[in-house]
């Protein structure tokens, strides 16, 4: 592991749960995508630690290669990468998404 | 159709012989907002909102991830360069 920003990116997905790669905050999200997946994981009650790729190129560029997935956002759980927007919105839409977590053992909170 | 559009569209035919296929340019929806806008500002081209609508007998049997990816990395040229954002819907 010799590029450092893979290196933090891996720490990060270690020490939480659920991590969210996203553009801006989950308070004021600066793209569409990130926002709609905010959104779901607020509705479904997970909680979720959220890294702004906005704030750090190296990171913004190395999640892109971590993930071999060429856009952002990205939803790391328990490690393993999910997918971005379009992934987590039909895992939502289908009710899959709540059952998944719970299934990887994430504590949801009753929305 | 504009030339990404079409470049699109050739690329996902000949590696998925689809059954369904739909490029829709979304940018005009994004005009305003700041991506877009720096993404023209930087030479970029006018067309870089895509929503992809594919479906094809590969991505039966694949998950969600597997077939996503399998369109993404078809298109990754395109991702790397003058696309800025895609919406896809892969029917399996």
């Amino acid at each position: 592991m010799s590029n450092p920003a893979h290196a933090q990116i891996k720490k990060t997905n270690s020490e939480h749960d659920v991590v969210l790669y996203m553009k801006g905050t989950p308070v004021f999200p600066q793209c569409g995508f990130s926002s709609t997946v905010v959104q779901i994981l607020d509705y479904v009650g997970a909680p979720y630690h959220s890294v702004n790729v906005l704030e750090d190129m190296d990171v913004r560029q190395g999640i892109k290669e971590v993930n071999n997935w060429p856009t952002i956002p990205q939803l790391i759980v328990k490690g393993e990468f999910i997918g971005g927007c379009d992934i987590l919105r039909e895992m939502f839409e289908s009710g899959e998404l709540k059952s998944f977590l719970e299934n990887k053992g994430v504590a949801l909170t009753a929305a | 159709m504009g030339i990404i559009a079409t470049t699109i569209k050739a690329k996902l035919t000949s590696r998925f012989n689809p059954t369904q296929l739909e490029v829709i340019d979304e940018s005009h929806q994004h005009a305003h907002h700041a991506g877009a806008k720096a993404h023209i500002d930087a030479g970029g081209a006018a067309e870089s909102h895509f929503h992809v609508v594919i479906s094809a007998e590969e991505f039966t049997g694949l998950s969600r991830l597997s077939a996503h990816r399998a369109v993404m990395d078809t298109l990754s040229e395109e991702l790397a360069g003058p696309v800025h954002a895609l919406r896809l819907t892969v029917k399996r």
